[in-house]
C-alpha cells in the first residue's frame, strides 16, 4: 500500500522533471515593437533599443538632478557624489591618456555609465543591452573611429597609411588584420562575457523551475498559481547573480573603457 | 534495408546534432588556456602584493584588466560552443 503510494509520488515527481524544457534566449533580443505595412513587416524595434532609450532617459533625469543647484562649496550630498564621479573619470583619463586628451573624459564616462547600467539592468528582469552583439559592436565601432581619427590627426593621412607598412612592407596584411581585430575582439569580449552569464542564469532558473515542480508534484500540490510561482526561484538566483551579472558587468565595462583609453591614447601619441 | 525520405532526413538531422554536440564540447577546450593564463597572472599579482603591499590597488586593477583580456580567447571558444548548441547553424542546410 505504502509502496504503491511512494511509486506514484515518485513518478509524479519525475513527470515534473521532464515537463519543463530549457528556454535560453541566445538567438537575440525579442522584437518589442513591429511596424507593419499591410501584411509585410517594415521594421521592428528590439528590446535592446527600448531598454537603451529607457536608460538614456533615466540617466538624463538622474544627471539633471545631480547637477542641479550647484554651489562653489558643496553643501549637499548629491553634489559631492557628482563631483566625485567627474573627478574619478578626469583622473582616470589623465593617468591613462595624458592631460592633452582630457576632452575625451566625458565620452569615456558616458560609455562606462551606459555599459554598466546596460549590463546591470538584467537585475531588474530586463534583458541586458550588452547581450546583443549590435550594441557592443556599435561601441567598438566608435572606438575604432576614434583610433583612426587620432592616428590620422597625429600622423597625417599619408603617415596613417604608411603606418601599416611598418616595420617591413611584407607584413602589411597582418597589420591590417590586427587593426580590424581590435574592435571585433572588444565587441566579442563584452558580448561573450555578459551573454555567458545570462545563459548560466537562464539554466539556473530552468533548473530551479524543475526543482520546484518536482517538490510540488511530490507534495501533490496542484494550484494553477503554482505554474507561475516557483518557490526555489526566490533568493537563490540572487547569490549567483552577484558573480555572473554584477561582477562581470562591472569588470567588463571597466575593461572596455580601459582598452579604449589605451588604444586611443596610443593612436594619439602619448608623450608629454 | 530501405529507408523512406523522412527516415533519411531524420537520420541526417540526428547526425548533424551529434556533430554539433561533439563540436561544442571540443570548442570549450579553449577554456583551458585562459584558465592557466589567468591563474599565472593572479599568482604573479599576489607575489607583487606580498613584496610591495603599498602597490595593492594598482596591482589588483591591472590584474583584473589582464585577466579580462586573457579571457577573450576562451570567450571565443564559448561563443562557438553556444552558437553550435543553441543556434543550430547546420540544420538550416538540411531544411532548405
Amino acid at each position: 500500500m505504502e509502496t504503491a503510494q511512494a511509486v506514484s509520488a515518485l513518478s509524479a515527481a519525475a513527470a515534473g522533471f521532464f515537463d519543463t524544457e530549457l528556454h535560453v534566449d541566445v538567438l537575440g533580443p525579442r522584437k518589442m515593437i513591429t511596424v507593419m505595412n499591410g501584411s509585410e513587416e517594415l521594421f521592428s524595434i528590439s528590446e535592446t533599443v527600448v531598454t537603451g532609450w529607457l536608460l538614456i532617459i533615466l540617466l538624463f533625469i538622474l544627471i539633471k538632478w545631480l547637477t542641479s543647484d550647484l554651489k562653489v562649496v558643496p553643501t549637499s550630498k548629491k553634489q559631492v557624489l557628482a563631483e566625485w564621479f567627474v573627478t574619478f573619470f578626469n583622473n582616470l583619463v589623465k593617468e591613462n591618456m595624458g592631460a592633452k586628451m582630457m576632452h575625451l573624459a566625458p565620452y569615456i564616462a558616458t560609455i562606462f555609465t551606459f555599459a554598466l547600467t546596460g549590463s546591470l539592468i538584467s537585475i531588474f528582469g530586463f534583458r541586458s543591452m550588452t547581450v546583443d552583439i549590435n550594441c557592443t559592436g556599435t561601441w567598438a565601432a566608435l572606438t575604432f573611429i576614434l583610433i583612426t581619427f587620432y592616428k590620422i590627426k597625429s600622423n597625417g593621412f599619408g603617415g596613417y597609411l604608411k603606418g601599416f607598412t611598418e616595420p617591413v612592407a611584407v607584413i602589411t596584411p597582418i597589420n591590417i588584420l590586427s587593426e580590424v581585430a581590435t574592435p571585433v575582439a572588444m565587441a566579442l569580449r563584452m558580448f561573450g562575457n555578459i551573454s555567458s552569464g545570462m545563459i548560466i542564469s537562464s539554466i539556473v532558473y530552468a533548473f530551479l523551475t524543475v526543482l520546484s515542480n518536482v517538490v510540488y508534484n511530490a507534495l501533490a500540490l496542484n494550484f494553477s498559481a503554482l505554474n507561475y510561482f516557483h518557490i526555489f526561484q526566490v533568493g537563490i538566483p540572487a547569490v549567483l547573480s552577484i558573480y555572473f551579472d554584477f561582477f562581470s558587468g562591472v569588470i567588463q565595462s571597466y575593461v572596455f573603457i580601459m582598452l579604449t583609453m589605451a588604444y586611443v591614447g596610443d593612436a594619439a601619441g602619448k608623450e608629454d | 534495408m530501405n529507408m523512406t525520405d523522412a527516415q533519411a532526413l531524420l537520420l541526417a538531422k540526428a547526425l548533424v546534432l551529434m556533430g554539433q554536440g561533439i563540436g561544442a564540447g571540443l570548442a570549450l577546450i579553449a577554456g583551458i588556456g585562459p584558465g592557466i593564463g589567468e591563474g599565472y597572472a593572479v599568482g604573479k599579482a599576489i607575489e607583487t602584493i606580498g613584496r610591495q603591499p603599498e602597490a595593492k590597488s594598482s596591482a589588483t586593477t591591472t590584474m583584473f584588466i589582464g585577466c579580462a583580456v586573457a579571457e577573450s580567447t576562451g570567450i571565443y571558444g564559448l561563443l562557438v560552443g553556444i552558437i553550435l548548441l543553441f543556434v543550430n547553424p547546420f540544420l538550416k542546410h538540411l531544411e532548405g
